[in-house]
């Protein structure tokens, strides 16, 4: 690689590092915004009758004593090495309970996104194979339903009917690893990657439509056409391959959405997932485990977006030459 | 989830008048008016007390009843009627979602307009910003933002609001980066008028067609996060009604009384089907490309 372009890397590297640092002021900011303490939050009315020298040995003893800048530094550096600190509900640290939590959401992002490219990308090509034909109207109502149901609707209603009509519950068990029974976590992922799979089908389908309506309309396939390429050569390697760039925009775009957006989903159907993380951590009222789980998530959406940049260059030798 | 943005690589100028009639022409766009149109009307005629009932008020005689020409849509596990429950809904959630895009688009749209004419210090802070609200996902910042705040219809609004600011930013910038270049606006700045009056004088009115766009697809989206958040109990606080609470109350009944179910369910996808319908045919409308086709 040429100076210029590790140059590059460098600023585009650094600019991540100053997000990610106004990221963790707006979410320490924002958690330090809550009405109501973690000590009100464990104690509840209880904690009314504190006397003022137990209210001090127990603000001392959670840390939040001290003025907020030095809060904020001490948080930064045990995160900056490796501490994300100790969740007290569930007893164990927040790196345990993430490091268990991010290959659940993790699996169900993959499945979700595979579902979303399997159902979107043919139904995007069908569309345009012949705009505004009684195909084109039938993939656009796919999306527009897909782009409409709200995944917690669609989620409620399945589960409740599918285990009341057929006894199908498979997240009614206790949630077993990929590893661990791989036939039980491949059930309880189904639905929840169907669900959120239709909802993403619809706007990959979308941007596969327009992005190949655009190519198609382009000089270089007609002059590709004229010049005798064959059909299938054509609408894979000239029209397909040259839509691809806003696809893959999409795809990961999406898929980083899903890293923290399964909350709802994750939350339905019982799976511990990152997102189910911060939404416990945010009705205990616990600090450590909201900061560090959201600060991971962000980290893993700003990794994606890079990864999705990157993929433009494999995939087009135009921004590659740039 | 998915935010839609508009593509603002081409910013001209629409004339005046000509997009609401390219709307009403448009198949789409008429349907997504008409539903979002009817929706309205009844929601606002149970508003002034003119159909239903007081959404709040329980009758324990008649818990869990099928619809019926009293109770159009049937009554809940605490004898209240279901139809007006989700009229007030819809009012509630319209008006976090109308609100949360006013907020993000007045906003939003200032400071992208700021950023791309001015560039340099401004954009770099403004960009700045952007970037680190870009870095969560928006289900989940809305998530928190709503769960720090105090609860109540304006905190959730707000809440919403901060998660699409950035998205009216971004869309403002980018045309008005190379509206800044273009000889009228050079022209302006040359003799010698003030900043404010040419970006509000040359600049806004050229970005308004996008923007109005972008307004109309932000609501569906707001109104789905709306009903998200009232789903995992942080959006409406209760007893007011809410179309993703009134579903999350349902999930236990849907066999006992479907219609506690089905009714808000159908009116929430009706009300985003409804603006998602209504935003295509704006940006068909308003795409420079399809202009001057009669």
């Amino acid at each position: 690689m040429s100076s210029t372009t590790w140059r590059r890397v460098a600023r585009r590297i650094l600019s991540m590092l100053g997000t990610l640092l106004g990221v963790a002021v707006l979410v320490f900011i924002m958690l330090r915004a809550i009405p109501g303490s973690q000590i009100t939050a464990g104690l509840g009315t209880e904690a009314a009758a504190l006397t003022p020298e137990q209210r001090a040995a127990l603000e001392a003893y959670y840390g939040i004593d001290k003025p907020l800048v030095v809060q904020f530094f001490g948080w930064l550096g045990n995160v900056l090495t490796g501490n994300l600190g100790f969740s007290s509900s569930s007893q164990v640290s927040v790196a345990t309970l993430t490091l268990s939590a991010l290959p659940v959401t993790f699996e169900l992002a993959v499945l979700s996104i595979l579902l979303a490219l399997v159902i979107g990308i043919p139904l995007g090509m069908l569309s345009a194979s012949k705009p505004d034909s009684a195909r084109d109207a039938l993939g656009q109502v796919v999306g527009l339903a897909g782009l409409s149901v709200p995944s917690f609707l669609l989620a409620t209603v399945l589960m409740s009917f599918l285990s009341a009509q057929l006894g199908f519950n498979p997240n009614g068990e206790a949630y077993a690893t990929l590893l661990e029974d791989p036939v039980r976590n491949l059930r309880q992922m189904l639905l929840p990657s169907l669900v959120l799979g239709f909802g993403i089908a619809a706007p990959i389908m979308r941007t596969t439509r327009t992005a190949l309506l655009d190519v198609r309309s382009q000089d270089f396939v007609r002059t590709a056409r004229a010049k005798g390429v064959g059909a299938r050569r054509l609408q894979v390697r000239h029209i397909l391959g040259n839509a691809l760039v806003p696809i893959v925009t999409m795809t990961g775009l999406q898929f980083g959405y899903l890293l923290g957006g399964a909350v709802v989903v994750e939350q339905i159907f019982s799976l511990p997932g990152i997102g189910r993380q911060v939404l416990l951590g945010i009705q205990a009222k616990e600090y450590a485990v909201v900061q560090s789980t959201v600060l991971i998530i962000a980290l893993s959406f700003v990794l994606v977006n890079l990864a999705t940049d990157l993929a433009y260059r494999i995939i087009d030798p135009r921004v590659r030459a740039e | 989830m998915t935010i839609d943005v508009v593509d603002t690589t081409e910013a001209l100028p629409a004339r005046p008048g000509q997009p609401l009639r390219l709307l009403l022409r448009s198949r789409s766009g008429m349907a997504g008016l008409v539903i979002v149109g009817v929706l309205l009307v009844v929601a606002l005629a149970h508003a002034l007390g003119l159909v239903g009932y007081d959404p709040l008020a329980q009758m324990a005689t008649i818990r869990l009843q099928g619809p019926s020409a009293a109770h159009l849509f049937g009554t809940d596990q605490f004898g209240r009627d279901v139809f007006s429950r989700v009229a007030a809904g819809v009012v509630n959630t319209t008006r976090i979602a109308v609100v949360a895009v006013t907020v993000a688009t007045v906003v939003g749209t200032a400071m992208g307009v700021v950023a791309g004419f001015y560039l340099k210090g401004p954009d770099a802070v403004i960009s700045g910003v952007t970037n680190v609200l870009f870095a969560f996902p928006p289900l989940l910042l809305a998530l928190s933002l709503a769960s720090v705040m105090e609860r109540n219809w304006f905190t959730v609004a707000v809440a919403i609001a901060i998660v699409y600011i950035p998205i009216f930013i971004r869309v403002a910038r980018g045309p008005v980066m190379s509206l800044r270049e273009i000889e009228y606006v050079r022209a302006a700045v040359s003799t010698g008028q003030s900043r404010l009056a040419i970006m509000l004088k040359h600049v806004l009115p050229n970005i308004t067609s996008i923007i109005i766009v972008q307004v109309s697809l932000s609501l569906s989206w707001a109104v789905l996060t709306e009903a998200s958040l009232s789903f995992l109990g942080l959006g409406t606080p209760p007893p007011a009604p809410s179309l993703g609470s009134m579903i999350y109350e349902a999930r236990t009944l849907m066999y006992v009384a479907p219609s506690t179910m089905i009714a808000p369910g159908v009116v929430v996808v009706l009300l985003v089907v409804g603006l998602n319908l209504l935003g295509d045919g704006l940006r068909d409308a308003l795409d420079p490309r399809n202009r001057g086709v009669s």
